[in-house]
């Protein structure tokens, strides 16, 4: 996407989720090249609010505002969305999985080899991905927000199932998006390093509040 | 490659490969036809009569053994948020996917039954029709269940479910697709009027079957 971001803000977001108001009247402002970390105890939001930003979820009420990029798009056609859920196919190889979703999301950037080499798989590209650890898994499913480029990157937990060496390359890689005028929102319940951020906590009462 | 070659190409793959459906669907084919003669009895008229019924339904039912997890697989990965949030149109999406099933598991389907026409004692030209008429009808057959796979996508066990509702859609499509293979020696009219009136019904639900597919996906996540 050529056309640069510079602000994502979300206006009084209301969600329900089961019958369970989830946000309730939500605030927050994502600037370009800074991330904005998401925190709060287990059910407070966190990855519902990621999900709203990707367009997978409808809010009751309010808004997302999106200053900058490419106003032919939908706010979710910006995202990459880093979920829990890995979305590899196990009868397919690490090379493989990768290079379908470098074609499918378009907009080429990193080549497969590059972003496997960046992510410390490149030796494993031939290997079905079933053989997969959880920690290579994981990696190797963040690899496909290298191989295509898109402004906005949705990080639910990030740094699960990584060891040690993996999560300051993970925080490297994202601290690269930044300096090039990414934009990062972060969900996490852990002390993430980024170098500069911006935190947002959301609290079991629901009431949540932005801190610069 | 384009996002949706390459999303063909994949699906694909998926299929052909381990844990795919694609030779199940053609061993179950085998099985099902197999089968009848043992409990029909070795009538021969009689087989040669309901021989195209039998592969009809033998067809159908393969069919929909692999429908479910059509989007499912997607779903429980999560790649379905994946392709959601995806330049690509949805509607394109399923059209691909349904494509790649038919590929993979319907073509077998239409190859195989000439050879199994011969185990129901089939005469040549019955067999001929019976095989043009799959050709066409199994993609109607898909794409009308690609509608059941979408609605049950939240389903764990959604399977069952799926066969209960397609099973009666896919009912005018049974009925053309025998009354024109049997057309051919029985028949009181010809051929190519029940004919055109199935690739009628495969067109109508390969415009329909992605845009339903394609709303029920869209309201699946939520």
């Amino acid at each position: 996407m050529s056309i640069p971001v510079s602000r994502l803000s979300g206006q009084g977001l209301t969600l329900d989720r089961g019958g369970r108001r989830v946000l309730a009247d939500l605030d927050f402002v994502a600037t370009s090249g800074e991330a904005l970390v998401v925190t709060g105890p287990n059910g407070a939001g966190k990855s519902t609010l990621l999900r709203l930003i990707a367009g997978l979820l409808r809010p009751v009420a309010g808004r997302l505002v999106l200053d900058g990029g490419d106003p032919e798009l939908s706010i979710a056609q910006h995202c990459h969305y880093f979920g829990h859920q890995d979305a590899l196919k196990a009868a397919l190889s690490v090379g493989e999985n990768l290079g379908f979703w470098r074609d499918f999301f378009g907009e080429a950037d990193d080549t497969v080899y590059d972003a496997l080499d960046r992510v410390g798989l490149a030796r494993l590209v031939d290997l079905p991905a079933a053989y997969l650890s959880a920690g290579q898994r994981r990696r190797l499913a963040f690899a496909r927000l290298l191989v295509s480029k898109r402004p906005i990157w949705l990080l639910d937990e990030p740094t699960s199932a990584l060891d040690a060496a993996s999560e300051t390359r993970l925080i490297e890689i994202v601290g690269e998006h930044l300096d090039g005028g990414g934009l990062v929102v972060a969900a996490t319940h852990l002390a993430l390093p980024f170098s500069r951020m911006a935190s947002l906590r959301l609290g079991a009462a629901v009431i949540a509040e932005a801190v610069a | 490659m384009s996002a949706l070659a390459s999303l063909f190409v994949r699906e694909w793959k998926l299929a052909v490969r381990v844990g795919g459906g694609a030779l199940m669907g053609a061993l179950f084919f085998l099985i099902v036809v197999t089968v009848v003669p043992f409990g029909v009895g070795p009538d021969l008229n009689l087989l040669s009569r309901i021989g195209p019924a039998i592969l009809w339904i033998g067809a159908l039912l393969a069919t929909l053994l692999s429908l479910d997890r059509l989007f499912q697989v997607d779903r429980d990965d999560g790649g379905l948020d994946l392709i959601l949030m995806a330049d690509a149109s949805l509607e394109l999406v399923v059209l691909v996917k349904c494509l790649a099933h038919w590929a993979a598991t319907g073509l077998p389907l239409v190859l195989a039954s000439p050879l199994l026409a011969v185990f129901m004692n089939m005469e040549p030209e019955v067999i001929a029709a019976t095989t043009a008429t799959l050709l066409v009808g199994t993609p109607a057959l898909t794409f009308t269940g690609a509608i059941g796979a979408a609605l049950t996508v939240t389903l764990k066990r959604g399977g069952l479910l799926l066969a209960i509702l397609v099973l009666p859609l896919t009912v005018p499509v049974m009925i053309f697709g025998v009354s024109s293979a049997t057309a051919v020696v029985f028949g009181t009219v010809p051929f190519t009027t029940p004919f055109s009136i199935l690739a009628a019904l495969g067109l109508f639900a390969m415009v329909l079957g992605p845009f339903a597919a394609a709303a029920a996906l869209r309201h699946a996540g939520e």
